[in-house]
């Protein structure tokens, strides 16, 4: 393609001409230049709602914080009604994070656990139909688990709450007042019940590729099963298991109804994990967004494209440790 | 080893104590009486509670009795056997308990009444009214995201597999890879942006287009796999017949994948009927039958649950648990069929 | 510490497919016992059922009797552990564990049976490499990962790896068939030493291989496909080669079939 390099070329190839070009795709006759217009068109439709997406969320996003009278990152404040406004998303922020991390903490090991129980612990006959139900569970739609997080999991904490404030409430992270369960925890609790099918379901995927020679490989060593999963299993896949779970992060961050069903939402840190209160960018916009006026709805618009970008770095970081597994694999192959 | 050979007599190096196999389960059993005695003497109530000390002596158990019968290597083994069977339990209980409890309450209310009245007349305290409306609008809203997002989806997957080279089909792989990741409620918040340009009302449309934007990558995805599986000779064999590649992707290739292509868009609309926040945004939910997607608020299935939940009433968690029951039973079918297309499609595309 | 193995009325299952039937043979200590046949004649499965590794295969299951110096490895009590650690194994192709480098690859097998010091875990390492005839290539990048090597470098890792336990058998399945032909002729050369200190089985396809590095050959052949493989004949390498006792061994060995 490079004019120079062909200049250098002893056998000085021709450039090939547009309509060989078109040739070469198949493009030369009307149905086929109106099928490749039309599936292009897609893919570029595609782009554009992306470039949209992004545009009218930074635009909107623009509006709001410019007549924010408090700083949009770290005010303790949600107040889009008064003029001037004042409004941050230091709470929502926080929130969002440290309900993901609980999630993750609780969801990430026994995720990892059970896709090794199904792919090397479980009966055979067992393990396909289990698998084929955690698929189904991985289906089943957010506001669901909300539901049930508020009504059935809500009023079980107690006795949990109880326990944990008992023998761990001087660490002050596990006090408890005796508040209604709807704290950071128990929405940290009920996100790591739902990412843990995605993350189940794609590590099993992972650990069922790890070729059968490396498992071998430690077998004829003598190692225990354990020891097999050790040396040839965690490290064969250790980065699909980080790409699960960012995959599973994304959705805990982003996560709307779940959150909104289960937290008693205010507009402050608590260091105890027990106590009700705090919020998340997600539940925030799906609360005040009934009652909120047309500013209200910009601010709420600029919260939701923080967390945007937050789970765009978040995807991005996975596909790129996937994009790397594969290299990695490739060379080895 | 070298003294081994001259030593006739030497103690085999095969032969190592192992526990029976009744081993585990005993243990198991023991650590469950042991942390349900614990609890009783020390007057704890939780269930988590009890769970939680058996498991711990389960594995603690199987650790020193390994280590003392066996060794320590085996001893290891069998704690991370414990660990992950203690681990699958300890997941399969809450997930059992979602699916039990919509069940059990959601039959509660569930009937024919309640699948073809609206609410229309009746208060959240009260009990009655269901949630035609509901459906009514979750169908139209999901069909039309549907209608929008399964051609441009599946197109951008042909362009993708059978043309695509170069700059724009890699920018498109890449954004389509970034689209997957974005959360509903962000979806919605475009959609917002939009009517908040042209001072717009909400109505079921609106709520179409930001599960359109949902559904398209999946569908993208899905259709991608798909067609990477039909083998190139299929294609090859046509073009050498003189078809035009157009006619070779629509006689040929489409036909061979249509099972596939079908499954993903299955499950793809599986997944954004439950979609509640781009609804709740731009959909707004209304308690009447509502059957212009153009105009006017309308119900929706997952914003219902969530609305008849806020309010708060005994009643309307019933009606809310029974529209769960409705919404997991429909999400469960589509997902089942899809299944069953695909693996009804499979053998025979091979052949 | 070479052991004699001695196999008599072995069956060995896929499920309810049957592999092989009723094979029995003694394989003599120091000595390099070749198994030669058509694919699917069971001559791998044979050998992994000396080690206990056919079992690990879904569905896998054995009857019969494989004496390791007077031991069943099949009897009651015997952990397949401890089996794997005595009989080790070689694969058709090289899998040296992806992750570690070349060092730990060979000090994988001492870092689970037991706790060595520094000194002396490297020094097996270096004389595993060194009875592998690895350990001028690699001597001054031991840390590098494993992966980086060649393939019949990979191959002769995976035997320092596998003699660096000491085993008393060493199993070698089609240990040549992904290796060029240099490669090839350096793992014959070991082999040749490596007898020395261990009992070797060997499957191959390639009987100018098994007639050049074995001492004694036993031929394996099926009915049928779908028939379980037998033990044809097994005799002195010279002898099946220029004069086997069955007309199926003649055949096979002058390429008539196979």
């Amino acid at each position: 393609m490079d004019t120079t390099q062909i200049a250098d070329a002893p056998p000085p190839a021709p450039a090939p001409t547009p309509e060989q070009k078109r040739a070469a795709r198949g493009a030369t006759r009307p149905g086929d230049r109106i099928f490749l217009g039309l599936s292009r068109g897609s893919g570029i439709l595609l782009l554009v709602i992306m470039a949209a997406i992004a545009g009218f969320l930074t635009y909107r996003a623009v509006l709001a914080i410019s007549k924010d009278e408090g700083n949009f990152l770290t005010t303790f404040e949600w107040n889009t009604g008064v003029n001037p406004p004042v409004f941050g998303i230091a709470v929502l922020a926080y929130g969002t994070i440290i309900s993901s991390i609980i999630a993750m903490v609780i969801a990430v090991p026994i995720a990892v656990a059970i896709a090794l129980f199904l792919t090397h612990y479980a009966p055979r006959r067992l393990s396909g139909p289990i698998a084929y139900v955690i698929d189904l569970l991985a289906a089943v739609p957010s506001i669901v688990y909300g539901l049930w997080g508020a009504l059935v999991l809500v009023p079980y904490m107690n006795g949990l709450f109880g326990w944990l404030n008992d023998y761990l409430g001087w660490t002050g992270i596990f006090s408890w007042q005796n508040g209604a369960p709807r704290s950071m925890l128990t929405v940290g609790i009920l996100l790591a019940i739902m990412i843990l099918p995605i993350i189940t379901n794609v590590s099993r995927e992972v650990f069922r590729q790890v070729p059968q020679m490396h498992e071998e490989a430690a077998l004829a060593l003598g190692a225990t099963r354990w020891e097999v999963i050790r040396m040839s299993v965690l490290p064969f896949g250790r980065s699909g298991v980080i790409s699960a779970s960012m995959l599973g992060l994304g959705r805990a961050l982003g996560e709307t109804m779940a959150v909104a069903t289960v937290l008693s939402p205010d507009f402050l840190i608590h260091t105890s994990l027990l106590d009700p209160g705090g919020g998340t960018f997600a539940q925030n916009i799906a609360s005040k967004f009934s009652e909120a006026t047309e500013f209200g709805r910009d601010a709420l618009i600029a919260s939701g494209l923080v967390l945007f970008v937050i789970t765009l770095l978040v995807n991005g970081a996975a596909r790129a440790i996937i994009a790397r597994r594969k290299e990695y694999s490739g060379a080895n192959a | 080893m070298s003294t081994a050979t001259i030593t006739p007599k030497r103690p085999s190096t095969l032969r190592g104590a192992r526990l029976p196999k009744w081993a585990p389960w005993a243990i198991a059993a023991g650590s469950v009486a042991a942390g349900l005695g614990i609890s009783a003497a020390a007057g704890l109530h939780s269930d988590i509670q009890w769970a939680l000390i058996a498991a711990v002596l389960h594995i603690l158990g199987t650790y020193v009795i390994a280590a003392k019968v066996e060794n320590r290597r085996q001893a290891k083994d069998r704690v991370v056997t414990s660990l992950v069977w203690v681990a699958f339990l300890l997941a399969v209980v809450p997930l059992a308990s979602l699916v039990w409890s919509t069940v059990q309450r959601g039959t509660k209310v569930l009937d024919v009444y309640f699948l073809t009245h609206s609410m229309g007349v009746v208060a959240d305290s009260e009990a009655g009214g269901g949630i035609y409306h509901a459906i009514l609008g979750t169908l139209q809203q999901v069909g039309l995201a549907t209608l929008i997002a399964a051609p441009v989806g599946v197109l951008t997957a042909i362009y993708l597999v059978e043309y695509g080279r170069g700059n724009l089909a890699r920018a498109v792989t890449f954004f389509v890879d970034v689209m997957t990741g974005i959360p509903s409620i962000v979806a919605g918040l475009f959609i917002l942006s939009l009517m908040l340009m042209f001072d717009m009302q909400p109505f079921g449309f609106a709520g179409s287009l930001a599960l359109a934007i949902l559904m398209m990558p999946v569908v993208v995805r899905s259709t991608e796999e798909m067609l990477k599986l039909v083998p190139n000779e299929l294609r090859e064999a046509s073009l050498a017949l003189g078809v035009p590649k157009w006619r070779t992707i629509l006689k040929v290739v489409l036909p061979t994948s249509i099972g596939g292509i079908t499954t993903g868009i299955m499950l793809a609309v599986a997944r954004i009927a439950g979609e509640t926040a781009p609804v709740l945004l731009l959909v707004f939910g209304s308690k009447f039958i509502n059957a212009n997607p153009f105009e006017g608020a309308q119900a929706s299935l997952p914003l219902y649950i969530y609305q008849q939940y806020g309010s708060g009433e005994a009643t309307a968690y019933d009606r809310a648990w029974a529209a769960s029951l409705t919404l997991i039973a429909f999400v469960m079918i589509l997902n089942l069929v899809a299944r069953g297309i695909a693996r009804w499609k499979a053998p025979s595309t091979g052949r | 510490m070479a052991k004699r193995i001695d196999v008599s009325g072995l069956t060995a299952y896929y499920g309810s497919h049957k592999a092989i039937e009723d094979i029995s043979m003694t394989v003599e200590p120091r000595s390099v016992t070749a198994f030669i046949g058509p694919s699917g004649c069971g001559k791998s499965t044979f050998l992994r059922t000396l080690n206990r590794m056919h079992e690990v295969t879904a569905g896998g299951r054995v009857e019969g009797k494989v004496l390791l110096d007077d031991e069943d490895l099949y009897g009651t009590g015997i952990d397949p552990v401890s089996v794997r650690r005595e009989v080790g194994m070689v694969f058709q192709r090289p899998n040296p564990f992806p992750t570690m480098s070349i060092f730990d690859n060979v000090a994988a097998g001492l870092r689970l049976n037991g706790n060595y010091k520094k000194s002396e875990l490297a020094d097996i390492v270096e004389r595993s490499l060194k009875g592998a005839n690895l350990w001028n290539e690699v001597k001054d990048r031991l840390n590098k990962p494993g992966s980086g090597l060649s393939g019949g470098q990979q191959q002769r890792l995976c035997i320092a790896r596998a003699i660096a336990v000491e085993p008393n058998v060493l199993l070698m399945d089609e240990p040549c068939s992904a290796l060029d032909p240099i490669s090839t002729l350096a793992i014959e050369d070991l082999i040749g030493e490596l007898k020395e200190r261990f009992t070797i089985v060997i499957v191959t396809h390639n009987m100018q291989q098994a007639a050049r590095v074995s001492d004694r050959t036993a031929f394996f052949n099926l009915a049928a496909v779908g028939q379980p493989g037998k033990l044809i004949e097994i005799d002195d390498t010279e002898r099946i080669f220029s004069n086997p006792s069955v007309q199926a061994t003649e055949d096979y060995i002058s390429g008539r079939f196979g």
